[in-house]
């Protein structure tokens, strides 16, 4: 995927300008910058839900990117399993059980048993919406902050997801404030 | 595939929250009773226009079912998982559409001979309102979804939603209404019944893209 | 093709339309005022009476051309709302935003007239009439396209929604006519028609036909200065504003 020359405004007012990169197979993004400076924006940017100003984003991969932003993209009524089920499902992927189970065991839940998201800590809750992550077979990952919320298993879960999402070929751009210790990531800093 | 999987989830939903699936119905009940009680004793007043009562009433309970279809979606950011780029959402549209006629508009077409009776609505109107409800209330929904999309991220619904979707909703009662009116009078009703079929069609073609378009907009409020 | 798309990427710059649409307002509002005063005194003082309705007609004049520009500018916007949602023309936006209080306002006047009319014609100040209901129908759309805008504090976010909106209520106009028109006639039927010949004598249709033309210019004036208006709003902070601003300011002291 590449970006070109974009800006984007939220409130009236410019957020950033001028941004351009590009993302390839096996590379990480790490996007940097203080609270406000638009890093949100800019993965929403990419994933489609914002529209930008000016500029191009080019996302030229045949699966639709994954996104994983603030809200959890959970519904609290559903258990983990059913929301990941339904996830796939969306997405086209045959739902199979015995795969949903096996990513939520990944991310160190228990898939089989019936407790509502709604239920779960904030922490358990981040490591639902992440069983995503371990389920995906999408090319691009756009995480923003993906350690929110997480206790330190909860991070290492996340630095070996992403790991091997790399390792398999697959790009990966994420807004941090953590190092996610991948060899060779790329950093881009917005400005406040 | 899609419809049937976002379909199945909001019916599961749904049905977890089945407090929630008695309040048009009760809403519709509350209001015949108003209805009655307001006109009083008054039968042949009340028989005269029971038909566009119970039309207008589960018009309006159509409509206020409407704001919460996308409510728990918006708030959860499982709509924005629906939205991300280039995905058909028109597909998970039309599911969530079915599911929410199913768990909305079913019980009040279902509910609407005993609130005829009530009303002392004439027995031979009875089925050709059942018939227009059936028809038209899926396209109530699908109306009211438009509304309901485009105000959805504003986090104020109700009056807003009202406002823009009521004018949309006056074909549908004109046809509805006129059907119950007709057949009460013992004419044929099936020229209101097939209008009423095709703005059904005609809905369900058109509406979920306007939708999807409206949802891509409320991620952005 | 090549020609026309240069000429759409120019009508998509503000300041290109603001520069030339300065001749258009003055000649637009010169003619409107005319018509409309010589459509009027003709109308009112000159035409005949009617031999059903006496003088009470007359009211025609003014509720004929309101009534065809309340549904004219909703599909306007309609048209603009397309414009917007896959062009991206922030001038259509502009449009939308302009034309929506005055077609709310063209609207209201309609339905006022026709009360009016109503009241000497058929006794009552409001018969569910269908011509006039499908009106009132309108005016509750106008409505709701002023109340979403207003609602989204987000311009241009606003500005898409309302344009999807409109573009849903255009396409319910015809079928909201139609229905309503259907089920309650009661209307006398439309005094224009582009396939019939009019069935009023010359003296009394000549002078709405000034009317309707006039009422069109005057407000493609008021639109288009609201327009102009909204451009410089928008772009107060380029330099070709400040400019023009500077330009006009010496203008007025020289």
């Amino acid at each position: 995927m590449s970006v070109r020359d974009l800006a984007c405004a939220a409130g009236g007012h410019r957020l950033f300008q001028g941004i351009g990169f590009d993302v390839r197979p096996g590379e990480l993004m790490e996007v940097r910058g203080p609270n406000g400076s638009g890093k949100t924006t800019l993965l929403r940017c990419i994933a489609g839900l914002f529209t930008e100003e000016s500029g191009h984003v080019d996302v030229a991969v045949e699966e639709q990117p994954l996104y994983l932003g603030h809200k959890p993209g959970l519904s609290p009524l559903l258990t983990p399993l059913e929301n990941l089920r339904w996830y796939l499902a969306l997405r086209g992927r045959e739902p199979r059980r015995e795969d949903c189970l096996a990513a939520l065991r990944e991310v160190g839940l228990n898939g089989s048993r019936a407790v509502l998201c709604g239920s779960l800590s904030a922490g358990q809750q981040r490591r639902a919406a992440l069983a995503r992550l371990a389920a995906s077979s999408a090319p691009l990952w756009l995480l923003d902050e993906p350690f929110a919320a997480l206790d330190e298993s909860g991070r290492g879960i996340v630095r070996s997801l992403v790991r091997t999402q790399c390792a398999g070929g697959g790009a990966v751009v994420c807004a941090t404030h953590e190092d996610l210790g991948v060899a060779g990531a790329k950093r881009l800093e917005i400005a406040a | 595939m899609i419809v049937l999987a976002q379909a199945g989830r909001d019916l599961r939903i749904a049905f977890r929250a089945r407090g929630e699936m008695a309040h048009p119905v009760a809403f519709f009940a509350l209001a015949v009773t108003l209805f009655g009680l307001g006109l009083g004793s008054d039968l042949q007043t009340l028989g005269a226009v029971a038909v566009v009562v119970v039309w207008v009433i589960a018009l309006l309970a159509c409509m206020l079912a409407a704001e919460s279809l996308f409510r728990r979606d918006f708030e959860d950011g499982t709509l924005e998982q629906m939205l991300l780029h280039g995905r058909p959402i028109f597909l998970a549209v039309l599911g969530k559409l079915a599911a929410h006629w199913c768990v909305s508009g079913l019980p009040l077409v279902l509910f609407a001979p005993v609130a005829g009776f009530m009303l002392q609505a004439p027995t031979q109107a009875l089925p050709v309102l059942v018939a227009s409800l059936a028809i038209g209330t899926p396209t109530l929904a699908a109306i009211g979804a438009v509304a309901a999309a485009l105000t959805v991220g504003l986090g104020r619904g109700g009056l807003l939603l009202a406002l823009i979707a009521l004018p949309l909703y006056v074909p549908v009662l004109v046809f509805g209404a006129s059907a119950g009116v007709v057949a009460a009078s013992g004419l044929s009703a099936l020229p209101q019944l097939l209008w009423l079929l095709a703005m059904l069609a005609a809905a369900l073609t058109f509406v979920p893209f306007a939708v999807g378009f409206a949802l891509r907009l409320s991620q952005e409020y | 093709m090549g020609r026309l798309a240069a000429f759409a990427h120019r009508l998509g710059s503000p300041r290109w339309f603001f520069d030339i649409t300065g001749p258009w307002l003055v000649v637009l509002s010169v003619i409107g005022i005319a018509l409309v005063t010589v459509g009027s005194v003709w109308g009112l003082v000159f035409a005949p009476e009617d031999y059903q309705q006496g003088n009470s007609f007359r009211i025609i004049y003014v509720h004929v051309p309101t009534a065809h520009l309340a549904e004219a500018l909703y599909l306007a916007m309609g048209a603009a709302g397309v414009v917007l949602l896959v062009w991206r023309m922030k001038l259509a936006d502009m449009f939308i935003a302009v034309t929506a209080p005055v077609g709310m306002a063209i609207t209201g006047v309609a339905l006022l007239t026709g009360a009016i009319w109503g009241k000497p014609t058929w006794g009552a100040w409001w018969v569910w009439d269908a011509r006039t209901t499908s009106v009132l129908v309108l005016f509750f759309l106008y409505v709701g396209l002023m109340a979403l805008r207003q609602a989204i504090p987000a311009r241009e976010q606003a500005g898409r929604a309302v344009a999807v909106l409109a573009v849903v209520g255009t396409v319910n106009v015809p079928i909201i006519k139609y229905s309503v028109d259907w089920w309650l006639t009661l209307h006398q039927p439309s005094s224009f028609s582009l396939t019939e010949p009019p069935t009023m004598p010359a003296q009394m249709w000549l002078p709405l036909l000034v009317n309707v033309v006039g009422f069109y210019c005057l407000v493609a004036a008021v639109v288009l200065a609201g327009l102009r208006n909204e451009i410089l709003e928008r772009e107060s902070g380029t330099a070709w504003v400040r400019d023009w601003l500077a330009r006009k300011l010496r203008g007025s002291v020289a």
